[in-house]
């Protein structure tokens, strides 16, 4: 339970799939025009990207590992497919609103990379709630992203007018360029609040997730594929001068 | 010949122009368009363009003492940026004019580069624009356009025309709601384009509907003769530009040669304004020769096709900002062959 628990903050806050990893950038800036949009987006990618890990994960023993990719997308489209059938069911105006980004689930780089680096090699139940976890995460940012882009270019928050009426809306934040100062801005306010608690000595590396070869900022000393280290690194220079010494 | 040479390294020659004295020049030379802006729309456009003056220099200031007091999170040496600021602080403790006084050191305000974007900026807006709004034109053209890239010398794009077309996708009722006390109305360029008669003698003048600095042709060019006789713009960017424009419109206007329609064509809009002031912002053009020619040929095709094909009546700003961007691209595309050196980097064979 403390492995789902982890997964769950890493998803959410070490590793925010948006303000952290700068993944699935299309759907982000292109469909966070309101909250709800956002909030829709998120939950829709979060089922797909919990449901198709645990499968992955379920099958990692099976898939070869040279066709694993087409394997992946294959998981991942049935998924997409299902849940788009039952938003058009249930809840047509969101399908309305999110139009082309929900079949462009298939090729949201957090599912694939996520099913690449943690789903494949890890067993089902961490990587359902490295699913549900990074879901959220991407569902918080999109909220926030969508919350802010609103209020500014619409004066509203989830429909609801909030403004006074004197409040002339800033169109520009519902439109494309809007998009990218409202996430910018976000990305820096994360960094700033992370800098702060950083130095009030609360880490923040990432916890042994997936492997993204970011050897640097990773906290798993034990992990075999860790190809640099401060420490080890200077122990083989000093080892390999000694060897050139004693061959001169 | 006992005295000893001066040994220093490079640069050897040095100009004598200063950033403070280029700036104040464009100041001046925007004084002839902002006087009849004020005089053409009355009281209401001096409160405009001092609005957004105000937004911009206390933008950069407050940037400025910001960025002192946390350090540059960029600077190499941040420790050290931090250390002589506590210096700065303790040394001038008890005394509040000597802290003021170092802060006001510290930051950029006195190159007067915010006070030319706030003119240029106030100088694109049309005179009934809400206060507030221009404010938040000048404060997005300092802080996200100019100091978040760096400060001067390091905008991507023309500041003050990043910030006019921030508010024409934000506001775009207010910022062509060119009615007035004197005027009501479209601008001669709107009218241009529905294909009603316009008077070329008005829009020479300025006696039209239009922003508080675009409308009169001949203030605009008082200035820019002045700028080019102080020797701080040329020929180069703003005559590519405006002649290319012309041929453009010759060609695709619809109208062929009519000097009536090409004269209202280039003394409409913003045409002038750009093409003497902003087009030749020293940070956002190519620094080759035959950049600036290629750069003043693409913004005359970029405006023409704007203006021609485009729904719009206007299209300088848009032009001159998208020109902006490509302005590495053109770079990279003239580089100068170095002295001694073949076409294509190779060296002379001795």
């Amino acid at each position: 339970m403390n492995k789902a628990g982890e997964r769950l903050y890493n998803g959410l806050v070490k590793e925010n799939p948006t303000f952290v990893l700068m993944l699935g950038m299309c759907p982000t800036l292109a469909i966070t025009t309101s909250a709800i949009n956002g909030l829709g987006m998120g939950l829709t990618t979060m089922v797909v990207l919990a449901l198709s890990n645990l499968i992955i994960s379920l099958l990692r023993n099976i898939i070869p590992n040279r066709v694993r990719i087409p394997a992946f997308i294959v998981i991942i489209a049935s998924f997409v497919t299902v849940v788009q059938l039952l938003l058009e069911a249930y809840l047509p105006f969101l399908n309305k609103a999110l139009g082309v980004y929900i079949p462009l689930i298939v090729v949201n780089c957090i599912i694939l990379g996520r099913a690449e680096s943690y789903a494949y090699s890890n067993p089902p139940i961490p990587s359902l709630f490295d699913g549900v976890g990074m879901g959220l995460g991407f569902t918080f940012a999109l909220t926030c992203i969508g919350a802010v882009r609103e209020l500014l270019g619409a004066g509203e928050l989830f429909g609801f007018g909030l403004m006074p009426d004197a409040y002339e809306p800033i169109r520009i934040f519902g439109q494309a360029p809007g998009a990218f100062f409202v996430l910018a801005a976000l990305v820096a306010v994360q960094n700033y609040i992370k800098n702060v608690r950083k130095k009030a000595g609360k880490s923040y590396e990432k916890i042994g997730s997936g492997c993204s070869e970011d050897c640097m900022n990773c906290g798993d000393k034990n992990c075999a594929k860790r190809f640099y280290d401060a420490a080890s690194a200077s122990e083989v220079k000093q080892t390999e001068t000694l060897q050139k010494k004693e061959e001169r | 010949m006992s005295e000893l040479f001066k040994v220093s390294s490079n640069p050897h020659i040095r100009s004598k122009a200063t950033t403070n004295g280029l700036m104040m020049a464009v100041i001046i030379a925007l004084m002839p368009a902002a006087g009849f802006g004020i005089y053409n729309f009355g009281f209401r456009a001096a409160v405009v363009i001092l609005v957004t003056i105000a937004s911009t220099v206390l933008t950069e200031f407050l940037f400025g003492v910001y960025k002192w007091r946390i350090g540059s999170p960029l600077a190499v040496n941040r420790q050290q940026t931090k250390k002589s600021a506590q210096a700065a602080d303790e040394g001038t403790e008890g005394n509040h004019s000597g802290v003021l006084k170092s802060i006001y050191g510290k930051t950029t305000i006195t190159d007067l580069s915010a006070v030319v974007t706030g003119l240029l900026l106030a100088l694109n807006l049309p005179v009934n624009m809400p206060l507030w709004m221009a404010a938040l034109g000048g404060i997005f053209a300092i802080l996200v356009v100019k100091m978040l890239f760096g400060g001067l010398g390091q905008n991507f794009m023309n500041p003050a025309l990043a910030g006019r077309c921030f508010l024409l996708l934000s506001f775009p009722t207010a910022m062509t709601a060119f009615d007035c006390d004197t005027y009501t109305g479209a601008t001669p360029l709107a009218l241009l384009k529905a294909g009603e008669q316009v008077n070329p003698l008005d829009m020479f003048l300025g006696h039209t509907a239009g922003t508080i600095g675009e409308t009169s042709v001949i203030a605009l060019l008082l200035g820019a003769c002045f700028l080019i006789l102080m020797g701080v713009i040329d020929f180069k960017i703003p005559g590519s530009y405006i002649v290319t424009f012309a041929l453009f419109v010759i060609i695709f206007g619809g109208h062929g040669f009519d000097p009536a329609y090409l004269a209202a064509q280039l003394s409409g809009g913003g045409l002038m304004l750009g093409a003497f002031f902003m087009a030749t912002d020293y940070v956002t053009r190519p620094i080759t020769v035959k950049g600036q020619y290629v750069f003043g040929i693409f913004l005359g095709l970029m405006t023409g096709i704007f203006r021609i094909f485009g729904p719009g009546a206007e299209g300088v700003s848009y032009a001159i900002i998208l020109g902006n961007l490509l302005v590495p691209l053109i770079e990279k595309l003239t580089k100068p062959t170095a002295f001694g050196y073949q076409k294509g980097g190779k060296r002379h064979e001795r």
